[in-house]
């Protein structure tokens, strides 16, 4: 019984593991399908917008997950000019080496989580907040159940709150006008060139998005994560795996992406030691290339079409 | 005299120790050459056959930790390790090239991104072979003075420079340039493209492995984030070859002298040396957007003001 307990725990903080990771990948996924660029400074983008949220719960006591309503905005700003004034004028240069534009990320990453480091030391930070440490018990509601599992509250709050920003980005996307320049510049560049679309506009709000995502991840990761300026290489690792899971610049496929690599990691993590879990995320990473390049959203698309 | 350049240059440096440099120069001197390797080897495949590998810290990290196994677990000299590491990175190069060289562009230098952080992660938690982080240490230094590890490394660095320079200038090379300029019209052309690919890679990888072995002999320490950072090697890798000048001779040489000279300024330098990533990014940026061929690919256009000038006046000669 204890092994049935074990399992479905694991498999519940996996669920929510993956939400969350879903989060982190959408935000590279669509600059990617917009932009075929990977955006590798993504995680530090997200330690960023954590270092805004402790700050402003430390010094204002701003609750994490309220922040996500300053951070994202601020971080919307940031990369409105960077696209601008950084990666627009890189794509005009000429040179022998191709993806420049990935390099120029990486050099930006550097910088930041340098710069982090310098600033605010190394040391780790969290959040104390009052909840931390509280859970819903499954005993608590079902007297006579065999088996106890907990769901943490911050756990879930966060869950919560990643799926609430997936739908809302999924409604943006779907409905508004800029929704669907974004999706038409990703379809098909040219075409979308010619039906009026500002595709340098485009881009820029498409790579603030991308960083709104990261940066309502981030808020939603401090309560139930430390802080360290070197923490974004991680998460710019699991975004990126999450990505070619997914399929390069699949929205969808970034969600169940997410879930998917959340389970293993949580799995690798009960079942075979903690120190592998970055090399079973990477395991995946390479099965998935090998086996199935096009990631699931040529699976999704194959269905689409069988229909 | 352009022909005689490399030449008169290599018997400079064939007398460069009997000036009597001290030993912090000469430590310069030696991690100029090991970073040249590194560049040319990485040159090969990014420069030339237009893959770009964000990854070349496996390659260098799986070098060393050859020397350093041989010596730890095997018990004989690390400098075993320069032999041995050829056939460990040709392993390593083909099981790479199997997995990465099947994909283009961006998904290319992902997956190498990720070999070299599995590589890390291995190294990390294979504590039985490597010691895990307690790193492994050469407790007996073959010389103490610099002077031949210095002619070692010069040999390594002559060699690769003869090798790059016969391989550029056979069919091969023509094949690895090929292949950057249009991948899918050297196919057409009945180029094995995979094939090749991975010839170029196990040419770049064995040339930075034995980098990574002289290093591990030259330093006597290793431990899972020195041998396979993701910063410190595989990108300043990238940011060596891109200041030099990619898919050009001497490129990743100037890019080495002016990389190791700046890494050693910017850590001198009192408050600003624990910013030295921050830097290094902003000149990475600087160059990706304003020398995007590096110093020898645009030398042209850095030399432009200064050519007009003389330009001028031979016409009024």
């Amino acid at each position: 019984m204890a092994q049935l307990e074990l399992f479905l725990q694991t498999i519940i903080s996996g669920f929510l593991l993956g939400g969350l990771y879903g989060l982190i990948a959408l935000g590279m996924a669509l600059i990617m399908g917009v932009m075929r660029v990977i955006n590798l400074a993504h995680g530090d983008f997200m330690m960023i917008a954590m270092y805004i949220s402790y700050w402003l719960f430390t010094l204002l006591g701003i609750d994490p997950y309220l922040s996500v309503f300053i951070a994202a905005p601020a971080l919307f700003l940031f990369g409105l000019v960077i696209q601008k004034y950084l990666m627009t004028p890189v794509m005009k240069v000429e040179s022998i080496l191709p993806h420049n534009q990935v390099i120029m990320t990486v050099g930006l990453a550097m910088v930041f989580s340098n710069l982090a480091t310098v600033m605010f030391t190394g040391n780790y930070r969290s959040t104390p907040v009052s909840y931390a440490s509280s859970a819903w018990y499954l005993t608590d509601y079902w007297k006579g159940s065999p088996i106890e599992l907990s769901l943490s509250m911050p756990w879930t709050l966060s869950f919560i709150m990643a799926v609430l920003i997936t739908i809302a980005l999924w409604i943006f996307l779907m409905k508004t006008d800029m929704g669907k320049s974004i999706r038409a510049t990703a379809q098909d560049l040219d075409a979308a060139l010619l039906m009026g679309v500002n595709v340098d506009w485009v881009r820029m709000v498409t790579f603030g998005i991308g960083l709104v995502l990261v940066a309502a991840a981030g808020c939603v990761f401090l309560p139930i994560y430390y802080l360290y300026p070197a923490l974004g290489k991680q998460f710019t690792n699991v975004g990126f795996v999450i990505t070619v899971i997914g399929g390069m610049g699949s929205t969808h496929g970034a969600v169940i992406g997410g879930l998917i690599l959340g389970l293993f990691e949580s799995m690798t993590a009960t079942y075979i030691g903690m120190g592998w879990a970055p090399a079973g995320r990477f395991g995946i990473f390479v099965a998935a290339l090998v086996f199935l390049p096009g990631g699931i959203a040529s699976i999704l698309r194959k269905r689409r079409l069988e229909e | 005299m352009k022909k005689f350049l490399p030449l008169i240059i290599f018997a400079l440096l064939l007398g460069l120790p009997l000036i009597g440099l001290s030993t912090y120069i000469m430590h310069i001197v030696i991690l100029v050459l090991i970073w040249s390797v590194i560049g040319m080897g990485w040159n090969i495949l990014g420069g030339y056959t237009g893959q770009v590998s964000f990854g070349h810290a496996a390659f260098f990290g799986m070098g060393a930790y050859t020397s350093g196994i041989l010596y730890q677990s095997m018990g004989i000299s690390a400098w075993w390790g320069l032999p041995v590491c050829v056939v460990v990175l040709l392993a390593l190069s083909l099981v790479i090239g199997f997995i990465c060289l099947r994909l283009r562009g961006a998904y290319f230098a992902l997956s190498t991104l990720a070999l070299g952080e599995i590589c890390r992660v291995a190294a990390e938690n294979l504590v039985h072979f490597t010691q895990g982080n307690m790193g492994i240490m050469i407790r007996e230094r073959t010389w103490v003075d610099k002077i031949w590890y210095f002619y070692i490394i010069l040999f390594i660095a002559v060699g690769s420079y003869i090798l790059i320079k016969k391989v550029m200038e056979s069919k091969l090379g023509y094949y690895f340039v090929a292949i950057r300029e249009d991948q899918d019209a050297a196919e057409s052309l009945g180029i094995d493209t995979t094939f090749y690919k991975t010839i170029s890679l196990c040419l770049s990888g064995i040339l930075t492995g034995i980098a990574g072995a002289f290093y591990m002999n030259y330093m006597g320490y290793i431990d899972p984030s020195i041998a396979f950072p993701l910063y410190d090697i595989s990108i300043v890798t990238v940011m060596t070859v891109m200041v030099g000048g990619a898919a050009t001779y001497w490129g990743p040489i100037i890019g080495a002298v002016i990389m190791v000279f700046l890494a050693e300024e910017i850590r001198s330098l009192p408050y600003i040396g624990a910013a030295h990533q921050t830097i290094f990014g902003i000149i990475l940026i600087l160059i990706i957007m304003y020398l995007p061929n590096g110093i020898v690919g645009d030398f042209r256009k850095l030399m432009k003001p200064f050519l007009k000038k003389r330009g001028v006046q031979h016409e009024s000669h």
